[in-house]
């Protein structure tokens, strides 16, 4: 089928199960039986009470957006802090692959700073290594990091064939954090486990809360109102911009998990008295966790949207509830609004009317839509690559989440309430006082109940079904990654990136709107789509006739 | 204040164990590359799925083009019990839902360690009537804990030949011609050089037309690029094979050479003047054909453009970084124009490497001046720059971070280049090439003379 040249303002009506039909007609049985269960049609409004099948495994052949273990845990949630020596121990390519490719910003600007993201660091296992061990070389490796650079911190990353072979990187970690007195640590992240990445935010979150969470008592910042942000990772500076408003309003970012983040924010991060939770897929438990042991309550947050920050910025200033906060909360908004408005008149009359579709990681293919919706732009179609169903249904669904064996793999930390840290921030009569006031402590209520009726939520897209549904619902825009980036510019609609935001960004708080806004309405109007076809072709109809001489 | 702050010039630490940024990756993304050569194929990684991410990723950076490959998605149970059942499921997936011709599996680290059999595996796909008619499963061994990206192509290409290549008895006149690891561009080069020789050329694998395709307003996951299968079932019948770099075509060549009797010359990619003048040679001899007079032209052009700008060019010290192929024939352009290539690391381990390049700058100034480390890493490269600057960088895009610590200007050659353009559209092999290189060169080091020149000796004309 040939690129649609669009009707910009049309929304496709589709019968939502007849397209359902078409995505999966094509697959083998026993495949769309189970991808049948992961495509979910919206039929309310508001929240429903049906199950999406997520977070299994990924038909093998089937061409998947996700990724492995590994990059969920050393990509994405150790690659941005700066000041750990990160050694994949493992054949060279895992180390390659994710050396700066998550594009981690960081500030490492003051003066005598450490700064290791620029560097790949890797035990280059060779056969040799596999066949007797790598341990040796491991410890060897961590000398070598030690000797060169003095670094504060090493973490060490398992690889597949780590794992196979038996290597025990925590018993390697133990004995070199003894011989060289800092601290050392290591990831059973091995490819293979878990079905996604989520599988390895989740051992790298838990490694981070027992092996550096509390162990200073120091904090890097000090401020009356010290707060955590979890679930940021600072792409195009996000985490910056973050901080710019939060600052501004008087409160102090203490820790950020992980975006432009050092190892001694890890370590003090226990005495900030809220914890604010971006991204609830790659990090949720850590806010459980340092809730039953500090006594730190946790809300949920979203920057990503100009009315999402004020509101985000307003419920952390109710949190503490403190007058001169709350009044300059209104202030902040205030002033940084109108900048924000006057760009989205802007644009606005552009960018109104079109549609978009998000499939992404973590809750990014939820936020965004917030972006979208002040453009006045429609998400048809959404879901994310590595989300379980509490992403999809809100967190009420947790405890029926079936146990299988592939989430028995990742371990679950037993936390009790720490002896001497175990500091309550608000008492049990305060919290429940207040959540009958309708406040929401720990509360998601994940992506579904705010889609548009008739839209389409899809668990782990794969790319036969998104050429379908661009076929099918024309859409003006199509937010993934950047495997999937040049499949779908190639059928003539623009692909915006949403891990890496094509190197653009900052699209966090007030300044992040506006260029969200701007790098919107220049994908969906610039002029290259309507290129697409050579002149000479432009006007020819859909079937040729043939001449036959007479 | 420097991205690369930790790197002291100093070697304090004979570093045996670590490796600080690598100058190679690992072999299955040099498979999936050069499968994506096979026109109607589709590439598959048998292992777990981020190295299929990890590789689909790095190409679509590279090339800015769709990678397609499936991945066969091992969990714990797949490791332990072994990936057989994955890859026959993945197999009957992937001719269902994606229609390819051909589907060219490589193995990982973690299918290689847990020991599938890939020979058994896929006859055992054929044998359940997995495989269609007129489809092909071809395969290759590719463990990540051996050579390097550039290995994993060689044997992604020997997997073609072996498992494609047939001989009937009958020669059919044609000339097999392996390019190296190199660009869809160069490989478009290397055919037009043998279409202007009027060879009949069987040049495999292809990754021209399908890594560098048009944008149509139609998702073709298999471009009208690429080497047909027929062609390479074919190419146990030519009349010889011209494998254009050692390390990543040696192996094929000669298997063509032992199983199918087709006589093989293996010389460099041809960069520069000397291996382009090779390529032409081993093509009018293997073809018989005389070289034609536009050839001669191309030619002029080059030995024209380093006479002019020679004095630019003359003694400037180079650091390279990048694979064994690549960097033997950009050394030998650098000899060519009386530059000196001072510090080379190359992470595809093999010593034939050093005493290539000890063999090509023997005689020359840069005899007893150029350092080399294989396997070698950017880390020693940025210590020795260091220790004594150059006035250039080639590599990819990794080194720009050396570049803009050291304030040395980079051009950007090899696998990946992610930040800039052209590398897939316009080659650096054959005549052509070398003008372009040294295009790129001459502009790097003049824009820096520019930059830095006194008000006074601000030249207009260079």
């Amino acid at each position: 089928m040939d690129a649609p040249l669009k009707d910009p303002l049309t929304i496709p009506d589709i019968d939502p199960e007849e397209a359902r039909k078409e995505l999966l007609a094509k697959y083998p049985p026993k495949v769309g039986r189970k991808r049948s269960q992961q495509i979910y049609i919206k039929e309310t409004d508001g929240a429903e009470d049906r199950e999406i099948m997520a977070n299994v495994r990924t038909v093998p052949g089937i061409i998947t957006m996700r990724g492995c273990t590994y990059a969920g845990c050393k990509g994405v949630i150790l690659g941005p802090t700066r000041d750990i020596i990160n050694i994949t121990h493992g054949p060279i390519g895992c180390g390659f692959y994710s050396w700066l490719t998550r594009r981690n910003q960081t500030d490492a600007s003051a003066p005598g700073a450490e700064n290791y993201i620029p560097y790949a660091f890797s035990t280059d296992m060779q056969d040799e290594d596999i066949i007797f061990g790598g341990e040796k070389k491991l410890k060897k490796a961590i000398q070598e990091a030690y000797d060169l650079f003095k670094p504060k911190a090493i973490a060490i990353f398992s690889t597949c064939p780590v794992g196979l072979i038996g290597d025990d990187v925590h018993a390697v970690a133990r004995e070199m954090k003894a011989l060289l007195g800092i601290n050392i640590f290591g990831f059973s992240c091995e490819g293979y486990k878990g079905v996604s990445q989520s599988a390895g935010h989740h051992i790298a979150n838990n490694k981070i809360f027992t092996e550096v969470v509390g162990t200073s008592d120091t904090p890097v910042r000090k401020g009356k109102f010290m707060i955590n942000m979890l679930g940021e990772y600072n792409i195009g500076g996000d985490a910056f911009e973050i901080e710019r408003i939060l600052e501004k309003c008087g409160i102090t970012l203490n820790a950020t998990f992980s975006g432009n983040s050092t190892y001694n924010d890890f370590a003090s991060c226990q005495l900030s008295d809220l914890n604010c939770v971006m991204c609830h897929r790659s990090i949720n438990y850590v806010a459980d966790m340092m809730e039953t042991k500090y006594g730190i309550p946790w809300i949920k947050v979203n920057f990503i949207g100009a009315n999402a920050s004020a509101k985000s910025l307003r419920r952390i200033a109710a949190h503490f509830g403190d007058p001169e906060l709350i009044k300059r909360v209104e202030e902040v908004i205030a002033e940084e609004m109108p900048e924000v408005e006057a760009a989205l008149a802007e644009i606005k009359p552009r960018t109104t009317g079109k549609t978009a579709m998000l499939f992404v990681g973590g809750s990014r293919a939820h936020h965004y839509q917030e972006l979208f919706r002040e453009m006045g732009m429609t998400t048809l179609a959404a879901g994310y690559e590595f989300a379980h169903r509490d992403d999809y249904e809100g967190r009420h669904v947790i405890p029926t989440i079936k146990v299988d064996a592939d989430s028995r793999n990742i371990e679950e930390l037993e936390v009790e309430a720490d002896p001497e840290n175990y500091n309550p921030r608000m008492s049990e009569a305060e919290m429940k006082a207040r959540e009958k006031d309708g406040w929401k402590f720990k509360e998601y209520e994940g992506l579904i109940p705010d889609m548009p009726k008739k839209a389409m939520i899809i668990d782990d897209l794969n790319q036969y079904e998104a050429d379908k549904l661009i076929e099918m619902y024309k859409p003006d825009i199509f937010c993934a990654g950047i495997k999937e980036k040049y499949s779908v510019q190639k059928m003539g609609v623009p692909l915006k990136q949403l891990h890496s935001y094509d190197y653009g960004g900052p699209y966090a708080g007030f300044k992040g709107a506006i260029n969200y806004y701007k790098d919107i309405d220049r994908m969906v109007n610039s002029k290259v789509w309507s290129k697409v076809k050579a002149p000479w072709r432009a006007s020819e109809p859909e079937l040729t006739a043939c001449f036959v001489a007479g | 204040m420097a991205l690369l702050r930790h790197t002291t010039a100093d070697i304090t630490v004979d570093r045996q164990a670590l490796t600080i940024n690598p100058a190679k990756t690992c072999q299955p993304v040099g498979a999936m590359y050069a499968a994506l050569g096979i026109h109607g194929c589709l590439p598959h990684s048998h292992g777990s799925q981020g190295c299929c991410a990890y590789h689909r990723s790095a190409l679509t950076r590279h090339t800015k083009e769709p990678i397609a490959a499936g991945t066969s998605s091992f969990t714990e149970g797949s490791s332990v019990f072994g990936g057989q059942a994955n890859l026959l499921t993945a197999i009957q997936n992937m001719f269902s839902v994606y229609e390819p011709d051909v589907i060219a599996v490589h193995t990982t680290c973690l299918s290689e360690t847990i020991g599938d059999d890939m020979t058994q595996i896929v006859e055992k796909a054929r044998s359940e009537g997995k495989v269609p008619s007129g489809k092909h499963v071809i395969y290759c061994n590719t463990p990540s804990y051996v050579g390097s990206h550039v290995t994993g192509y060689s044997n992604m290409v020997f997997g073609m030949v072996k498992n494609l290549a047939e001989s009937t008895g009958t020669k059919n006149g044609k000339l097999n011609i392996i390019p190296g690891f190199c660009e869809p561009s160069d490989m478009a080069e290397i055919k037009r050089i043998a279409e202007m020789m009027g060879v009949d050329a069987n040049v495999f694998p292809d990754t021209s037309g399908v890594l560098n395709a048009p944008l149509t307003g139609k998702y073709e996951m298999y471009p009208a690029g690429g080497a047909s299968v027929a062609d390479i079932k074919s190419s146990g019948d030519a009349v010889g094979t011209i494998g254009l770099g050692r390390w990543a075509t040696a192996q094929p060549a000669k298997y063509l050479d032992a199983e199918h009797k087709v006589p093989c010359e293996i010389i460099g990619l041809p960069f520069g003047l000397e291996d382009t003048d090779a390529y032409v040679m081993a093509l009018a001899k293997m073809s018989g054909k005389p070289v034609p007079a536009s050839i001669d032209f191309e030619r002029g052009q080059v030995v024209d453009v380093i006479s002019d700008y020679h004095q630019y060019f003359h003694g400037k010290r180079v650091a390279l970084a990048g694979d064994p192929d690549q960097l033997i024939g950009l050394t030998k352009l650098l000899v060519e124009l009386d530059m000196i290539p001072a510090y080379l690391v190359s992470g595809t381990p093999g010593n034939k490497f050093e005493r290539a390049i000890r063999e090509i700058v023997k005689g020359t100034p840069a005899e007893n001046i150029t350092k080399v480390k294989c396997p070698g890493d950017m880390f020693i490269l940025h210590q020795w720059i260091k220790q004594e600057s150059v006035d250039l960088l080639i590599g990819n895009t990794y080194l720009k971070y050396i570049a803009r610590d050291e304030d040395i200007p980079l051009i950007r050659h090899g696998f990946p280049i992610t930040d800039r353009m052209g590398h897939t559209l316009f080659p650096s092999v054959g005549y052509k090439g070398a003008l372009r290189l040294m295009e790129k060169m001459l502009d790097a080091i003049l824009t820096k003379r520019d930059r830095d020149a006194s008000e006074a000796e601000f030249e207009l004309v260079y």
